[in-house]
C-alpha cells in the first residue's frame, strides 16, 4: 500500500512539474493545481496511512494522527486561493497583452525555438 | 541634556527654513543663523569643564543590542572642531544671504546647510564609533545635496555624484574598519576602544582595520590618490565650497585620523601610510594649484595640499607634530573659508573666475583686494600671520624625522619644496588678480560688494592677524585640551613668532624666494605642463562608472533572460540536487515499517489518479479535455482522503475541487482553447527528464518516509482535545482552538487573495470570443430549464446541510471551512443556473462586507478572551440543556468557526461572482461591484 501511495504521489508530481515547465499560462495553472494535490498527499502521509480510522474521539479506538490533517485542510483552502489568483492573473495578462505566453520575448533574445 | 542639543538643534532646525519658505530672505537668514549661535552658547557652557580636563559625556540608549547608542562627548578635540563648525557656519550663513541670487531657492539651501552642519557636529561629538559612522554617511548625503544645489547645471550634478560615490565608498570601507575595531575592542564606545589600544595594535587584524579606516579618512579628506573629487565639488555655490573646504567635510577625514590617533597611531604602518600619503598630497596639490586658471580651482588644490600637510603631521605623530596639525586645522579653516568667500565675491561682481581675464582688480575693488591679500599671505605663510606659525612648526617638525634612515634629509627638502609651491600659488592669486595690468573682456565691471558680504571676510582676516600676533592668548587653552585628547597630556606648548635664527626660518626664507622664482617662471611651467595629455578626472571617473554599470548589465542580461521556463528549470535542477544529497546518504530506502496490504479500492483509485494525471500532461494542449481529466484526479484525491481515514480532508477537497474546476472552466472561456505546439522536441525531452527525476525523487522520499516509524507530537492534541477544546473532532479542535491563530491568519490570507482578485478584475478588458474554437457561435439559451429547476430545489437543501456541517464540526467531520464551501457552491449553482440578474434581485449581498465581517468575528472572538484576562484566542465551552433539543454544547470556538464560515463564503463568492460577471453588464469597475 505504501509503495503504491508513493508511486502515485511521484507520478502526480512528475506530471505537474512537466505542466509547470510549459510556456503558456493555462497549463501552468493546471500544473500548479495538480502539484498542490501531490504536495497535500505527501504532507498528509507524514501521519502515516491508516484505513477505516478517523481523527475523532469516541468513534474509533485508535484515532489517526490529526495534525497533518489539520495542516493539509488549511493547505487545501490556501491552495484554492492561490490557484484562483493565478488563473485570474493569467486572464488579466491575456487581456492586457493579448497573449498567454509566459516568456518575455520582447525585451530579450530567445535562445529556444518558440512560436 | 543640552550636550545633545548641539547636534540635534541644527538637525531639527533644518525644517525651519523650509517652513519659512514664503517669508523674506532676511528672516530665514536670521533664524538659520540663530541655530549655530545657540549651539555656540550651549558649547560655551561646557568650555570650562572640558579645558579643566573633565570630559562632558552624555548617552541615550538607541540600538543598544548592536552597540549603537546616542552617545556624545565634548573633549578638547571635539571642542576645537565644534567651535570651527559653528563659528564658520554662522559666517557662511551671513555670507550666503548676499551671495544667493533672487532665483535661488534659499530655503532649500539653508535647510541642506543645517543638515550638513548637524551631521558634521555629530561626527566630531560622537562618543561611539558606529554613531560616528552614521553621521559620517550623513555628511556624504548632505554634501551631495549641497554640491548639486544648482542641479540644472550638469557640472554640479556630476561633481555631486562624484563626491557621493567617492566618499560613499570610503564610508563603506570605514564601516568595515570600525566593525573590526569594535570586534577587537569588544565595544564601540570610544572609551572602550581607547582602552583596548594596545590589544588592537597587536591584533592580526590591525593592518586590515588600519587600511580600511584610512581609506575612509583619505577619501573624505581628498588625500592622494583620491583627491580628484574635491576640485569638482567646487561646482557648488561658493558659500558651500567655503564651508566644505574649511571647517567641514574634508576636515572630517582629518578629524577621524586625530580621533583614532590614540588607538591606531604609533606603529610603523601608521607612520609610513599616513606620512607619505600626506607628503604626496601636499606636493601634488600644490603643484596643480599653480596651474589652475580658475580661482576656485586654485583654492581647491591648495586645500588638498594643506590637508596633506595636516595629514603628514598626524602621521609623524609626535607631540609637537600633533600640535602643529591641530593648530593648522584652525589656521587653515580661517584663511581658507575667507579666501573662498573673496573668490565668490570676485565671481559675483565680475562674472568670471578665470585668472587670465581677471587682472588689476585692486583699482576696482580695493577693500576686497586688501582683505584677499592678507589672507593669501597667511596661506603662503608670511609673518606675522597665523599661517606662518603653523608652517614654521611643520618645517621644524620635518627636520626631526629620522625614520627614513640615511635618506631622512629628503623630508625637510620636500617640505620646503611644498612650502615653496604654496608661496608660488599664493603670489599668483594676489598678483594675477589684483595687479598685472587691466581686466580683459569681463562680463561686468567689478566693484566692491555690499558691506554685509565683506563683514564675514573681515572678521576672519582679523582673526588671522590676531592669532598670528597672540597665538598663546587665542589658542593655548583649546590646543592644550585638543592635543591631550589626541596625544595624551601635554608637556610643552610654546607658539611664538620669533624663535631666533634657526633652520625653519631659513627654510621659510628659501620657500618665499623660491616661490617668487617659480611664479616668475610660470609661463615655462604652463608650457611644460601642456605637453602632458590633459585628462579630466571627471571623464576618467565617469568612464569607470560606465564600465562598471555595463558589466553589471551584461551579467544581469545573462541571468535575467525573461524566460519563466528557464528560471523554473534552474530552480528545479537545484531542487533535484538538494533532494539527491540526503537520499544518497540513506543506506536503504525501505525503513522496515510493516506495509498495509493493498486492497482493490486503493488499487483502482491509485490507477485512476495515475492515468488521469498522465492524461492531463499528455493532452494538455486540448485544454477543456485536460481540465476534465484534472477534475477526475482531484475527485480521486478526495476519495483517497476518505479511504485513508481523513473525512474532513475528503469533504474539503471535494468542495474545493468543484469550486476550482468551475473557476477554471470560466477562465478558459477567456483563454485560447488549445495550446499551440510550441516547444521543440529537444525541450520536451529535457522537461520530461527533469520532471521524471523530480517525480522519482519525491516518490522515493515519500516511500522512505512511509516505511519508517515515527513519534508524533500529536499525542498532546489527541489527549487534550476533549478536555481543553471540548470537541471530539480533533482536526477541527486543532483548527479552531489549539492552532486558532494559524487559522485566523489563513482566513486573512484567503480574504486578501479575494480582494486581490477583485482588484485584478477591475477595469479588465478580457478577450471575449464570439464563437468556440471550431468557429461555432455560442449557444444563446442561457439557462436550461432542467438546471434551473434542480438548482432552485437544491439550494435550501444545501444550506441546511451546510448549517448542520457547521454545527457538528466540533465533534464530527465538518466545520467552518467545509460548510462555507458547500454554501458557496450552492450559491454558485444559482448564478450558473439563473444568471446574475436573477440572483441579484433576490439576494443582494455585498460579499466583500460578508468576508470582512467573517474575519472580524473570528478576530473579536480571539480578542474577547482578553476581556477575561486570558491570552489571545483562549477558548471556553459549556453544555446547555435546551428544553426541546436536549443537551447542547456551546463553545467560543464555534463562534470562531462561524467567522471562518462567513469568510470562506464571502471570499469564494467574491472570486467567482466577480469573475462570472465579466461577461455581463455587472462587470466590476472602479466603483466596486
Amino acid at each position: 500500500m505504501e509503495t503504491l501511495y508513493a508511486i502515485t504521489v511521484g507520478i502526480l508530481t512528475a506530471c505537474s512539474i512537466f505542466l509547470i515547465l510549459r510556456g503558456r499560462s493555462f497549463p501552468i495553472v493546471v500544473g500548479i493545481t495538480m502539484l498542490s494535490y501531490a504536495v497535500n498527499l505527501f504532507l498528509f502521509s507524514t501521519g502515516r496511512l491508516q484505513i477505516d480510522g478517523a481523527p475523532i474521539l469516541g468513534m474509533v479506538e485508535n484515532p489517526t494522527d490529526p495534525l497533518p490533517q489539520a495542516l493539509v485542510l488549511t493547505a487545501i483552502v490556501i491552495g484554492f486561493a492561490m490557484t484562483a489568483y493565478a488563473i485570474i492573473l493569467a486572464v488579466r495578462a491575456r487581456g492586457e497583452i493579448g497573449s498567454d505566453e509566459v516568456n518575455d520575448l520582447d525585451t530579450h533574445e530567445q535562445s529556444e525555438g518558440h512560436r | 541634556m543640552s550636550l545633545l542639543w548641539i547636534v540635534f538643534l541644527p538637525l531639527l532646525g533644518a525644517c525651519i527654513p523650509l517652513l519659512l519658505a514664503r517669508t523674506p530672505r532676511w528672516i530665514k537668514t536670521v533664524t538659520t543663523a540663530a541655530i549655530p549661535i545657540v549651539g555656540l552658547a550651549i558649547m560655551g557652557g561646557y568650555v570650562g569643564q572640558t579645558i579643566s580636563g573633565v570630559i562632558p559625556q552624555q548617552s541615550i540608549a538607541w540600538l543598544s543590542h548592536i552597540g549603537l547608542n546616542l552617545a556624545f562627548r565634548l573633549d578638547g578635540l571635539s571642542l576645537l572642531f565644534v567651535s570651527l563648525i559653528l563659528g564658520i557656519g554662522v559666517l557662511i550663513i551671513a555670507y550666503a544671504h548676499y551671495y544667493l541670487s533672487e532665483q535661488d531657492n534659499d530655503s532649500r539651501f539653508y535647510a541642506c546647510l543645517l543638515l550638513f552642519m548637524a551631521s558634521m557636529l555629530g561626527i566630531v561629538m560622537a562618543d561611539n564609533l558606529l554613531l560616528l559612522w552614521v553621521f559620517w554617511e550623513l555628511t556624504s548625503v548632505s554634501s551631495f545635496l549641497l554640491i548639486g544645489y544648482w542641479f540644472h547645471s550638469s557640472d554640479a550634478r556630476r561633481g555631486a555624484r562624484m563626491a557621493l560615490a567617492t566618499t560613499g565608498c570610503g564610508g563603506l570601507a570605514l564601516l568595515a574598519g570600525i566593525l573590526l575595531l569594535g570586534h577587537i575592542a569588544g565595544g564601540y564606545d570610544l572609551d572602550t576602544v581607547f582602552a583596548a589600544a594596545a590589544n588592537i595594535q597587536q591584533h592580526p587584524w590591525y593592518l586590515g582595520a588600519l587600511i580600511l579606516v584610512l581609506l575612509g579618512a583619505f577619501t573624505k579628506s581628498a588625500q592622494f590618490p583620491f583627491q580628484f573629487w574635491l576640485p569638482h565639488a567646487m561646482a557648488a555655490p561658493t558659500p558651500v565650497s567655503a564651508y566644505l573646504h574649511s571647517a567641514t567635510m574634508v576636515k572630517a577625514g582629518i578629524f577621524l585620523l586625530a580621533r583614532l590617533h590614540p588607538v591606531l597611531a604609533g606603529t610603523e604602518w601608521w607612520f609610513y601610510l599616513v606620512t607619505f600619503t600626506g607628503l604626496a598630497t601636499l606636493l601634488v596639490g600644490a603643484y596643480f594649484a599653480i596651474l589652475k586658471h580658475d580661482i576656485k580651482g586654485l583654492l581647491a588644490f591648495s586645500t588638498i595640499s594643506h590637508l596633506g600637510l595636516i595629514c603628514m603631521m598626524l602621521g609623524i605623530g609626535t607631540e609637537a607634530a600633533v600640535i602643529a596639525a591641530l593648530f593648522h586645522v584652525i589656521n587653515h579653516a580661517c584663511f581658507k573659508a575667507a579666501l573662498f568667500m573673496t573668490a565668490g565675491i570676485i565671481d559675483h561682481e565680475s562674472g568670471t573666475r578665470d585668472m587670465r581675464k581677471l587682472n588689476g582688480l585692486l583699482r576696482y575693488m580695493p577693500l576686497t583686494a586688501t582683505l584677499a591679500m592678507i589672507l593669501a599671505a597667511s596661506m603662503a605663510g608670511i609673518p606675522p600671520l597665523n599661517g606662518f606659525l603653523s608652517k614654521e612648526m611643520f618645517l621644524a617638525e620635518s627636520l626631526q624625522q629620522h625614520l627614513f634612515g640615511g635618506l631622512s634629509w629628503l623630508i625637510p627638502v620636500l617640505a620646503t619644496v611644498g612650502a615653496m609651491l604654496s608661496v608660488a600659488y599664493s603670489i599668483r592669486y594676489v598678483h594675477d588678480l589684483f595687479f598685472n595690468g587691466e581686466p580683459k573682456e569681463l562680463p561686468k565691471t567689478p566693484h566692491d560688494p555690499p558691506k554685509g558680504m565683506l563683514v564675514p571676510v573681515a572678521l576672519l582676516v582679523v582673526l588671522c592677524i590676531a592669532i598670528g600676533l597672540a597665538p598663546m592668548w587665542f589658542a593655548e587653552d583649546i590646543l592644550t585640551a585638543a592635543v591631550s585628547a589626541v596625544h595624551g597630556p601635554l608637556t610643552a606648548l610654546e607658539i611664538g613668532l620669533w624663535h631666533g635664527w634657526n633652520w625653519p626660518l631659513l627654510m621659510s626664507a628659501i620657500a618665499v624666494v623660491g616661490g617668487a622664482v617659480i611664479y616668475l617662471a610660470r609661463d615655462q611651467l604652463f608650457s611644460f605642463n601642456r605637453q602632458f595629455e590633459h585628462r579630466d578626472a571627471k571623464h576618467i571617473f565617469e568612464s569607470t562608472v560606465q564600465r562598471l554599470s555595463d558589466g553589471a548589465t551584461a551579467v544581469f542580461d545573462r541571468i535575467d533572460t525573461g524566460s519563466l521556463q528557464r528560471y523554473m528549470a534552474i530552480l528545479l535542477t537545484t531542487v533535484i540536487i538538494l533532494l539527491l544529497v540526503p537520499l544518497i546518504d540513506l543506506t536503504q530506502l525501505f525503513g522496515g515499517r510493516k506495509q498495509l496490504p493493498i486492497d482493490v479500492v486503493s488499487m483502482v483509485g491509485a490507477l485512476l489518479i495515475i492515468f488521469s494525471a498522465l492524461g492531463v500532461a499528455i493532452l494538455h494542449r486540448q485544454r477543456l479535455l485536460a481540465l476534465l481529466m484534472l477534475s477526475v484526479t482531484g475527485l480521486m484525491v478526495s476519495l483517497a482522503f476518505a479511504h485513508l481515514s481523513a473525512p474532513d480532508l475528503a469533504m474539503t477537497q471535494l468542495v474545493v475541487e468543484v469550486v476550482s474546476i468551475i473557476l477554471m472552466i470560466l477562465a478558459l472561456f477567456f483563454m485560447p482553447q488549445r495550446t499551440p505546439r510550441a516547444s521543440s522536441g529537444h525541450r520536451v525531452v529535457r522537461d520530461i527528464i527533469l520532471s521524471s527525476l523530480i517525480g522519482g525523487l519525491v516518490a522515493s522520499l515519500n516511500y522512505a518516509l512511509l516505511t519508517r516509524s515515527f513519534d508524533s507530537i500529536s499525542d498532546y492534541f489527541v489527549s487534550n482535545a476533549k478536555m481543553l477544546g471540548g470537541g471530539n473532532n480533533i482536526v477541527n479542535v486543532i483548527l479552531v482552538d489549539f492552532r486558532g491563530f494559524d487559522t485566523l491568519g489563513e482566513i486573512t490570507v484567503l480574504a486578501i487573495a479575494a480582494a486581490g482578485i477583485h482588484k485584478l478584475l477591475n477595469k479588465l478588458k478580457p478577450f471575449m470570443p464570439s464563437s468556440d474554437v471550431d468557429g461555432r457561435p455560442w449557444h444563446h439559451i442561457r439557462h436550461p430549464l432542467l438546471v434551473t429547476t434542480v438548482a432552485k430545489l437544491l439550494l435550501p437543501l444545501a444550506l441546511m446541510v451546510a448549517v448542520y456541517i457547521l454545527l457538528r464540526g466540533h465533534n464530527m467531520p465538518g466545520g467552518g471551512f467545509i460548510a462555507g464551501l458547500i454554501t458557496a457552491s450552492a450559491m454558485i449553482l444559482q448564478y450558473m443556473a439563473n444568471g446574475v440578474d436573477w440572483v441579484k434581485d433576490r439576494f443582494n449581498v455585498n460579499y466583500q462586507s460578508l468576508m470582512s465581517f467573517g474575519v472580524m468575528i473570528s478576530l473579536f472572538t480571539g480578542l474577547g478572551s482578553w476581556y477575561f484576562e486570558r491570552p489571545f484566542l483562549t477558548s471556553w465551552f459549556t453544555h446547555i440543556h435546551w428544553p426541546v433539543v436536549g443537551e447542547f454544547e456551546f463553545a467560543t470556538a464555534m463562534l470562531f468557526d462561524l467567522g471562518v464560515y462567513l469568510t470562506v463564503i464571502g471570499a469564494t463568492m467574491m472570486i467567482l461572482t466577480n469573475f462570472g460577471k465579466m461577461t455581463t453588464r455587472h462587470r466590476p469597475t472602479q466603483e466596486g461591484n
